[in-house]
Parts: C-alpha cells; sequence; structure tokens
C-alpha cells in the first residue's frame, strides 16, 4: 500500500492544460462543425461511442482521452453506457452493413439534440473501405452528421480539440431573457 | 529430407495409413512446405497431421479459374505445411472442422463469401453473413458486384443454442456494448449469476477487407493491411509486406528489417500496456490503469515524433520502412526503453502485492491447457495455457533469427496467467528494442518494390502482439493483387473466450474477455 500512495505521490497531477481552439485553427484540426451545442450543454456533455465498423485505431484514441495527459472529464464530458443517457454519438468506422440497423436503432434510441460527431476518414468518407457489398461507407450515408473529425486516427488532442470547440460555442451563446 | 524434419512424423503418419501425399514443394509458398492434394485425400491427410501432433493454424479458399483452390495450413515446431486443393464448384469439400474444432468458422467464413460446399460440416449456420447479401451470392466471386438496394435489415434471426429450465436466465449482450469497444454479440444463459454457456455472434464489423483488397497494387494492399485492426496495424502491414516480398523475391535491407522489429515491439509494449490498465481496471484497480495508460501515452508520443504517427500507421511499406531514424533518436529510444522497463517493473510490483487484485483475476476465466492445444489457441493466450509457441522464436524470421526471444509462458490459464506472461512479455520486448537499437545495422531502410514478371504467391508469417498473424497474398502479372486473406490470432482466440467463461459469474465476463482480448475487426475481416 505504501508503495502504491508513493508512487501516487511521486507522479502528481500530469493532466496538460488545454485551451479550446479558435475557429480559424479548427480547418487546420480536420474538424467541421455543421451545428454546434444548445447553452444548456455548456457545462456537461454526455457521449455514448459506436463502433459502426472501425479497424479498433479510432476506438484507442478515445480512450487516450481518459488517460491523465487529457482527463477529457475535467471539461464535463463523459462517455456514457447507454444511447437513452447520450446527448451525443460519437460515432467510428465506415458503417458496415452489418452494422446498419444497429446504428439507426442507437440514434433513434438518443435523446435531443442528438448531436452527431463522425470520428476518423472512415467515419467522414468511407477512408480506405469506401461502398461495397459489406459497408455503407460514411455515417452521413446512414444518419444525419453535425461535425466530422478528420484523421486515421484522429489524435485525442484533435478529439479534445473538437469538444473543447462545441462546449465553448455552448457557453458563449446568448442567453435568452 | 533430414531426419530432424519437424514435419517427418507427418509423413510416417501418411505412410501408415496408406497415404501417398505426392512430393513437397519448399519453394511456392516458403516457409511453408506445400502439398498439393486430390479432394480425395483433403481429410485424411489432415486427420494423418493431426496424428502427427500439427497444430492447426489456418484455412482459406479462393476462384482458380472457373474451379475453386483451398488452402488448410498446419504447424509443428516451427516447420509450416499447407494443404492446397482444387476442385470444382459443384464438388464437396469434405470439412475439416470434425478434426479440428477451429476450422469450424474459417469454413462458414468460406461458405458464405465463397460458396463453396462442404461435407460432413457440423455447423449449417452462415457465421460472417448477415443480411446484407443472401444465401446464393457470394461476395468474394470474382462475378460479385452487387450491393444492397435497401437499408440493411438486423440480424435478428440467428439461430442461437438454447438452453431452458427453471431458473435459467438468458442474456443477449450487444452488438453495442456499453464501454468504447468493437461490436459483436454475446448470448449468455445463466443461472442466477453463474454462465452456464456464451456463444458469439460475430460478423458485425466485416466491411469486406479480402474483396477490398482484390486489384490493389502493394503499396495499397499495405495501407489496406494496416487497417485490419488498428491495434496489430505493424504486424498486419509486415505480414502483408512480407508475403509481397516472397512473392516477388524482393530482398528487404537489413536496417528496414530492424527497424519493423522495433515498431513491431512499441506495438508489443503499448497494447499490452493499455491491456493490463485495463484489465486491473475492470477489477475495480484503476491505480494500474492511470499509471500503465500514461506510460502507454508517453511511448505513443515518442512514436509520433520519431515515426510520425502515434500507432504506426503506414509505417511498413512494400520493401521496407517509410521513414529512417537519427542515431540520436535510436539512442533516446533506447533509454527511453530501459527508463520504461524499470517504470513497468515498479507498477507491476504493486500489483502483484494486491491481494484483492488477485482476488478477482486468480482461477478466473480459466482455459485449460488441454483445451487450449485442442483449439489451437497462439499468442499469449495460448502461453498462458501451456501452448508455447512464438513464431519469433520458433519460426524465426529475419532480424528475430539474429536474437534469442525469451518466451514467458504459464499453466495456470487464467486471467491472472494471461496478464502476467502479457507484463513478462513488456520487460522481453523492452530489453529486445534495446538489442534491435544497439545493433542497428547502417545502409538503406527500403529498396524499391518492383512488381513480379509473372503471377505469384507468397506467405507472410510474424507474430503480433497478440500471436501468429498468417497473410496469404497472391499477385497477376501485373503485380495486382488477386486474393489476400490475413489470419489474424483472433479466430483462433474467440473460440477460446466462449469455454473459458463457463463457471464463471456474470460479473467477471468482461475480466475475461478483456485478457482474452480477441479483435472483432481483425476476425470479421
Amino acid at each position: 500500500m505504501l508503495k502504491l500512495l508513493n508512487k501516487i505521490i511521486r507522479i502528481g497531477v500530469i493532466t496538460e492544460p488545454a485551451t479550446p481552439p479558435a475557429a480559424a485553427e479548427m480547418e487546420r484540426l480536420g474538424i467541421e462543425v455543421k451545428r454546434t451545442l444548445d447553452r444548456r450543454f455548456a457545462g456537461s456533455l454526455a457521449i455514448r461511442h459506436v463502433d459502426a465498423g472501425s479497424c479498433n485505431g479510432c476506438e484507442l484514441e478515445i480512450h487516450a482521452l481518459n488517460n491523465s495527459y487529457y482527463d477529457v472529464e475535467r471539461f464535463g464530458v463523459h462517455f456514457v453506457a447507454s444511447p437513452r443517457h447520450a446527448d451525443c454519438l460519437l460515432v467510428t468506422g465506415p458503417v458496415s452493413r452489418n452494422m446498419e440497423m444497429a446504428l439507426r436503432r442507437t440514434y433513434d434510441a438518443c435523446p435531443e439534440p442528438k448531436l452527431v460527431i463522425a470520428s476518423g476518414d472512415c467515419a467522414c468518407n468511407g477512408g480506405e473501405f469506401g461502398v461495397s457489398y459489406a459497408s455503407c461507407g460514411a455515417v452521413a450515408n446512414v444518419i444525419p452528421v453535425d461535425v466530422r473529425i478528420a484523421g486515421c486516427p484522429p489524435a485525442p488532442a484533435q478529439l479534445l480539440a473538437a469538444l473543447q470547440y462545441l462546449l465553448q460555442s455552448a457557453r458563449a451563446q446568448h442567453i435568452p431573457r | 529430407m533430414t531426419d530432424d524434419n519437424p514435419l517427418l512424423p507427418f509423413i510416417d503418419a501418411c505412410r501408415r495409413n496408406g497415404l501417398d501425399p505426392g512430393p513437397m514443394d519448399p519453394a511456392t509458398l516458403a516457409p511453408a512446405s506445400l502439398l498439393r492434394v486430390d479432394v480425395s485425400q483433403w481429410l485424411e491427410l489432415a486427420q494423418a497431421a493431426k496424428s502427427a501432433g500439427l497444430r492447426w493454424c489456418a484455412f482459406w479458399a479462393g476462384e482458380y479459374g472457373t474451379d475453386m483452390e483451398a488452402y488448410s495450413c498446419m504447424e509443428r515446431a516451427g516447420a509450416y505445411l499447407i494443404l492446397r486443393c482444387r476442385f470444382g464448384r459443384e464438388q464437396a469439400l469434405p470439412s475439416l472442422a470434425p478434426v479440428f474444432p477451429s476450422a469450424d468458422r474459417p469454413e462458414r467464413h468460406a461458405r458464405d463469401l465463397l460458396g463453396i460446399v462442404f461435407k460432413d460440416q457440423p455447423d449449417e449456420r452462415r457465421w460472417t453473413r448477415h443480411h446484407a447479401w443472401k444465401a446464393t451470392e457470394h461476395p468474394l466471386r470474382s462475378d460479385f458486384h452487387a450491393q444492397p438496394p435497401g437499408p440493411t435489415p438486423a440480424d435478428h434471426e440467428y439461430p442461437f443454442v438454447t438452453a431452458h429450465g427453471p431458473g435459467i436466465v438468458e442474456i443477449p449482450v450487444g452488438p453495442v456494448h456499453a464501454g468504447v469497444i468493437e461490436p459483436g454479440h454475446f448470448r449468455f444463459q445463466a443461472m442466477g449469476e453463474i454462465i452456464l454457456n456464451l456463444e458469439e455472434r460475430l460478423g458485425y464489423v466485416h466491411k469486406g477487407i479480402e474483396k477490398a483488397a482484390v486489384g490493389r497494387d502493394a503499396n495499397g494492399l499495405a495501407r489496406l493491411a494496416g487497417r485490419i485492426s488498428g491495434d496489430s496495424t505493424v504486424a498486419h502491414g509486415w505480414a502483408a509486406c512480407q508475403a509481397l516480398e516472397r512473392a516477388a523475391q524482393i530482398d528487404v535491407p537489413r536496417r528496414a528489417l530492424w527497424l519493423r522489429a522495433v515498431l513491431a515491439e512499441r506495438e508489443r509494449v503499448a497494447n499490452h500496456l493499455g491491456d493490463i490498465g485495463a484489465i486491473c481496471n475492470d477489477a475495480a484497480f484503476a491505480f494500474a490503469q492511470y499509471q500503465l495508460t500514461r506510460l502507454r501515452e508517453d511511448s505513443l508520443r515518442e512514436n509520433a515524433t520519431v515515426f510520425g504517427h502515434r500507432l504506426l500507421m503506414d509505417c511498413v511499406i512494400p520493401g521496407g520502412v517509410a521513414g529512417d531514424i537519427t542515431a540520436d533518436q535510436a539512442r533516446d529510444m533506447r533509454n527511453n526503453a530501459i527508463t520504461l522497463a524499470a517504470e513497468v517493473k515498479q507498477v507491476i510490483q504493486i500489483l502483484e502485492d494486491s491481494e484483492s487484485l488477485e482476488d478477482r483475476l486468480m482461477r478466473t476465466g480459466r482455459l485449460a491447457p488441454e483445451l487450449a492445444a485442442e483449439l489451437g489457441v497462439i499468442g499469449f493466450a495460448g502461453r498462458a495455457s501451456g501452448q508455447v509457441y512464438d513464431v519469433r522464436a520458433d519460426a524465426p524470421y529475419a532480424p528475430y533469427d539474429q536474437f534469442e526471444v525469451r518466451v514467458p509462458h504459464y499453466r495456470a490459464g487464467d486471467v491472472a496467467a494471461r496478464a502476467k506472461v502479457r507484463s513478462e512479455e513488456i520487460t522481453v520486448s523492452l530489453e529486445m528494442m534495446a538489442r534491435l537499437l544497439d545493433s542497428l545495422p547502417n545502409g538503406p531502410c527500403r529498396t524499391p518494390w518492383h512488381a513480379p514478371a509473372q503471377a505469384c504467391a507468397g506467405l507472410g508469417i510474424v507474430e503480433g502482439w497478440r500471436g501468429e498473424i498468417l497473410s496469404y497474398v497472391s499477385l497477376d502479372e501485373h503485380g495486382q493483387v488477386t486474393r489476400f486473406f490475413p489470419r489474424d490470432p483472433s479466430w483462433l482466440i474467440w473460440p477460446a473466450l466462449e469455454l473459458c467463461v463457463q463457471g464463471n459469474i456474470v460479473p467477471d465476463f468482461p475480466l475475461c474477455n478483456k485478457s482474452m482480448n480477441g479483435s472483432y475487426s481483425g476476425h470479421d475481416l
């Protein structure tokens, strides 16, 4: 136990500061936002991840968002176990035909605002797999997409930037009287 | 043939059974020995192989003109044997699943994609096919170009094994799981908390990789191979490039081979770090998760700095590696490997001191060595259950033929043993990395790819972090791919998961699953 506590204390807090990207920076980061969040979501975003056919590369980098360096939860972003608890779907992979209905049903089960982030080149445009007998290609071919993040796979810093941008733009919205 | 040929017992078994397998061809699919066999001998030769102690590795098939051809790959003591059989489309191929149980799903995959008719296949159910194409359609045939006319319905009518009786409950899980993981369906029958039976239903991430490979050039194939399973991008890339290079008879510069091994060991370490952390996290021991994902992140960042990609995608290319490293980078990487080894050792020691963790991991998800042998389980999952095989040590390919590779192994076969094998493999890999970087040869890091002058084929065999990867590639006279079959180790790991969870409690399933860690994408193709 002492060794464990000693290790925790010695490593300390390694979480890196992360500032939301300026709008101008978004293109460089390969992030395209077509719809932002309502201000009611400014402090918290519940994400349901759906692997619709990815090679698992994207998932590895989404996992990294929760490591101590990025610690995405400090921004109120958390991954939930059911689409019914989610504000947002984070979809990876080309949509395989065998996952098409599962993705549609997950989308249907998700309450408004149902923000959909297509993450990774496959989700954005079909990537190496395109449209075939087995693949529907891009996520937008199956459900409406609000945010695109390019990359094979997108790095955690890129994912974090996109999420921070969404939360910041929600925060910046005018509060109706 | 010399007396120490590991395949000699197979030849003896053939003789005892009055079989004449004909001459072995050591060149066409080197390093494997190729036997051209008649359909009438297909089953009997497999039985002889089994009686001679050969391990079953892979089955794949393809079109051969208007006929079909099937391949079955087996191994003994590092020597690979491939049976190849050509037969008419309407002819039935005897199923090898009654001899080698793990041949079941690969055969059903071939039936779904190519329409091969099997004789005495014990399972009539579809496997990779859900509802995107009909039973009468065969996507891997060259005359198939169709796409589904509308949305593909859910796979809701699959005839799962059922169980009835008072107190028995059925638990369907997936394809969309609760965590950030790949999709697949698990059907449990449980009595209270005890799992009576688990049946897997995979194929959800089938995205047509074998078909997508056809017509690509070498570089295009390497890119695709790097995306079969994103966590094994180096291993699959290397296996595919090795197959291409053997087919086209291209000699890869020594420096490139050393760098490929550095990449492969980095991939192994990063995956082991992340997964050991995740296993502990599934037992609510978050300390391990935070410490080991921190070390994993450090390693991925070094990948990005030195090789230009955090997961090392597209670093292995036909003819060599995409980018070279400087002497300073080699020195830094070496020193960082030594530092990392010390830190991993420290964290693992803390895990081993934890009795509560031990309580969750030991005797959980036990795969008995006898079962592991029967299923031909490979990689760390096999090595935790007494199946001591590592391509790097037992059938070494360059540059591993220049080094001694220590292979950690246990017989307990539980989650703890699998985690322990993996933690020891981190040490072995980091030591290997230091030795590789210390002895990095000078010279170019790639040689130009040139398409072969005639149609040819090649076989790649490498040890990925999950286990042995086989990669079969055939090229036409223009250097375009006509057939690509990558056999991810997951084909041999998934059936083991079904058995190792029996008698465990449902809440321990995540531990069992994570400790086996089959790839869905690598299996579904």
